[in-house]
């Protein structure tokens, strides 16, 4: 039952990722490549038709992760407390951007909006990838000093930074040379994404020239794909045993590297769907190999006291689980249901689709 | 008495045990600030989130109503009507979005034990109402705004349908989440202090939910009313688009005067009862009740709760009616705080005292201004006269200030515990996140929030003024 709920949550977390991720990748390709006025309002409006219905999958997997693992659910989001209230800032301020952009016709009015959009979009990609390599590093649980606890041994309280930026010490801080790595490993992954979507789903000016950013992008992220590969065994030995262990799980390794490897042919590539696709495979590929490094733990401990906190130690009862399943499974054919008839309605470019304010 | 070593020794003892009497204080405040920035946070958070939803869940129920009109009768304006009203909103739903997220982030950053604890129970109807209620409004209130000409005219008004019961189910999840924290059923509480869920069923037939979710709805109708009554209002003064100002002040008047009364009788009454009935302690303090009288309780309309004097100031009171409305008998007694412990009253009994009587007080004010309004109305006199107008147009903010302090009432009342009588508020919350960090975050919702809410008068205030006739399309 635990396996059910990590993998439906993981599910869900992974189509937050790779819809809401390219509204987060078109506001970035709106910050740094977008010059004018009528790219930056397609730009805009392929991210802001689409952005509120995407986020309901965040809400969704927070719904779920406090029903099935109520204790992760508190150990993580007290610890990680400054991070993920400044990401909900970020995320309200990207929501205004969007939503009050398009309101007033004035210059200086639309250049504000752009910049928190893009600058928020930004910062938010780099905060999820940071947050993915926190949890892939582990924490200190209990806050152990000299070997003593100072709390539970499923509490813990991250500072934003420690002063060495290191992740190998004692008390790790949420941002250090590693989490960054892969925060900005996330950066890129989006950043390709959003130019995808930004070329499928409209007719900008730069459309053609985005498809040469991608293809240096993507260049850049296998260099730092490698990097990470390197320094992971050094901040963690062991991070790679599970794909020994359980040679099936390497399927989420080779899905990342199809959609890689298919970049790499983006300008070959006919259907612009098909490139989006290759990026989703790199989402959703890197999102399921961290996640299946770790399995079943979700969130390792850095010192010897305290255990890592797993699917099991951290769940709801049996009971509860089973009857979320009932209900669950109900909701997600809801769910699809409304995404496919939404999908339909929405379908094609959009630079001459209403905005509907 | 003669000092010798052992007494140094002693004094040595005691001077650590004082030292250590510092230290425990010292901690001891710090955790009371933790609570109390904690429990500020959560407070101006929410008040603020409640602004929106509040509006939405009685706004969706008048644009199904509009919509419906339209379909029946084929008047344009009935239809303008509809696609207005669903501007507003979306307006509205989006700040509820952007204000909802951090109160589902907060039961895990501030709350973190409180989630723990009680996650395996109140995570299923949160998690409910993401999966049922946010994604159906959401989805169909882009469908509503974008598809009326791919859809037709029956299919649409089906969205605007789907969208009302999405927003009303939200309510019911977050009513059932607050019901068990109110009267907490259907659980086992183990040995390590967490509560599992033990029945499902009775979450849904908890007897404190219908009658809190209709208070709760009937208010939210009263909101929305009163604001599509108050546009109405602005429009006929101004002396533009009066025909939609007929039409909307008209449409208010009629859903506000029979939400007004539903929200007092009989929703409002089964609350009041079933506060007596489950947390009797609270019903006395909210009702300014200091000592029990032998025989039928007096209602108190006015007054100051006197905590030095455990007396009410300044009171206006009528005899035996509490005892009437609450059981049906002119005699009862009803139980006052003096026969109850200090730790069976909630911890704020002026605040909670004066939450209750503010939202009963202005409950009162609407029935009576709707009652004249509906009046008038009635008599073809309403549109011209202009006191009544300018007074309607200015009660708008009333029926917020209603709705807040009534879930004041309800929040209060249930203090010192997260969970009634099992779990204390002080037990609740995150043990590693401390207050200064807290209060950092507090002082940037408190920034942002005022920045949220500017932009949101800017925009609703640009919407109302284009009006119903202006279209774009």
């Amino acid at each position: 039952m635990e396996i059910f709920w990590y993998i439906a949550i993981a599910i869900v977390l992974a189509i937050f990722f790779v819809l809401d991720g390219y509204d987060f990748g078109a506001g970035i390709v709106h910050l740094f490549f977008a010059k004018e006025e009528k790219d930056k309002e397609v730009i805009t409006k392929s991210a802001g038709l689409f952005w509120d219905s995407n986020e309901v999958w965040l809400v969704a997997a927070g719904g779920m992760l406090f029903m099935a693992f109520p204790t992760f659910y508190a150990s993580v989001f007290s610890g990680f407390y400054l991070p993920l209230i400044i990401v909900l800032w970020l995320i309200v301020f990207r929501a205004i951007g969007l939503e009050f952009r398009g309101q007033f016709k004035y210059q200086m009015w639309k250049d504000i909006w752009d910049k928190s959009f893009g600058v928020s979009s930004l910062l938010l990609a780099l905060f999820f990838g940071i947050a993915l390599g926190n949890i892939v590093r582990g924490v200190n649980l209990g806050i152990v000093d000299n070997g003593v606890a100072a709390h539970e041994g499923h509490y813990f309280f991250l500072p934003l930074w420690d002063s060495s930026f290191s992740p190998l010490t004692e008390h790790p801080g949420v941002i250090d040379w590693f989490t960054v790595l892969i925060g900005i490993i996330s950066v890129v992954t989006l950043t390709i994404h959003g130019a995808n979507w930004v070329i499928l789903k409209t007719n900008s000016s730069i459309n053609n020239k985005l498809k040469g950013v991608i293809f240096k992008l993507n260049i850049t992220l296998a260099v730092l794909t490698a990097l990470s590969l390197i320094l992971w065994q050094n901040v963690n030995p062991n991070s790679l045993d599970n794909f020994a262990d359980k040679p099936y799980l390497l399927v989420f390794p080779i899905v990342y590297l199809a959609g890689l490897v298919g970049l790499f042919f983006i300008k070959k590539i006919k259907k612009d769907s098909h490139a989006f696709l290759f990026s989703t495979l790199l989402i959703l590929g890197g999102i399921t190999s961290s996640l299946a490094s770790l399995f079943p733990v979700i969130l390792p401990s850095v010192n010897d006291v305290h255990e890592h906190l797993t699917i099991y130690n951290t769940s709801a009862s049996q009971y509860g689980l089973s009857v979320a399943l009932t209900w669950g499974i109900l909701g997600f054919i809801l769910i699809v249901v409304y995404m496919i008839v939404q999908k339909r309605l929405t379908s094609g470019k959009i630079d001459n689709m209403d905005y509907g304010h | 008495m003669s000092i010798n070593l052992d007494d140094l020794s002693l004094y040595q003892k005691l001077r650590n045990f004082l030292f250590f009497c510092r230290i425990f204080i010292a901690q001891n405040q710090a955790m009371e600030d933790m609570l109390f920035y904690d429990r500020l946070q959560f407070a101006f958070t929410i008040t603020f989130h409640y602004i929106f939803p509040q509006l939405t869940m009685g706004l969706s129920l008048m644009i199904v109503y509009f919509k419906w009109k339209y379909l029946r009768n084929k008047i344009e304006k009935y239809n303008n009507a509809a696609k207005f009203f669903m501007k507003i909103f979306a307006v509205n739903f989006t700040m509820g979005v952007v204000t909802g997220i951090p109160m589902e982030f907060q039961f895990g950053t501030n709350w973190a034990k409180f989630s723990e604890l009680t996650g395996g129970i109140i995570g299923q109807t949160l998690a409910m109402e993401g999966m049922f209620s946010f994604f159906l409004e959401s989805s169909f209130l882009a469908l509503f705004i974008f598809g009326e000409k791919l859809m037709g005219q029956k299919l649409h008004f089906l969205t605007g349908l789907f969208v009302f019961i999405g927003s009303w189910a939200s309510g019911w999840f977050i009513l059932a989440t607050n019901a068990w924290m109110q009267h907490p059923v259907g659980h086992e509480v183990l040995e390590n202090g967490k509560f599992v869920l033990d029945n499902f069923s009775e979450l849904f037939t908890n007897p404190w939910l219908i009658p809190a979710f209709l208070h709760n709805q009937m208010a939210s109708v009263v909101t929305s009313a009163f604001v599509v009554a108050s546009i109405g209002a602005f429009y006929i003064l101004r002396n533009k688009q009066t025909e939609y100002g007929k039409l909307f002040l008209k449409t208010g008047v009629i859903f506000g005067l029979i939400s007004s009364l539903l929200v007092a009788f009989p929703t409002g009454d089964w609350n009041a009862k079933n506060v007596a009935k489950y947390q009797p302690g609270t019903f006395a303090a909210m009702e300014g009740i200091f000592e029990t009288e032998h025989a039928g309780a007096e209602i108190v309309l006015i007054g100051q709760p006197n905590m030095l004097d455990k007396k009410l100031d300044n009171k206006i009171a009528v005899p035996n009616i509490l005892s009437f409305l609450t059981y049906q008998d002119w005699d009862r007694q009803i139980a006052g705080m003096d026969q109850f412990k200090a730790e069976e009253l909630p911890d704020n009994i002026p605040a909670l005292y004066y939450s209750y009587h503010i939202m009963v007080g202005l409950g009162t004010i609407f029935i009576g201004v709707m009652f004249v309004a509906l009046f008038f109305l009635w008599r073809k006199k309403l549109f011209t006269m202009k006191p009544l107008l300018w007074m309607i147009m200015f009660l708008v903010p009333f029926p917020y200030i209603a709705n807040i302090t009534g879930w004041y009432t309800a929040e209060l009342g249930r203090q010192p515990y997260l969970v009634y009588g099992l779990l204390k508020t002080s037990d609740g919350i995150s043990p590693t996140v401390s207050s200064g960090n807290t209060l950092f975050t507090l002082l940037g919702f408190v920034a942002l929030y005022m920045l949220l809410g500017l932009l949101f008068l800017v925009l609703v205030g640009k919407t109302i003024n284009e009006g119903p006739n202006h279209q774009k399309h």
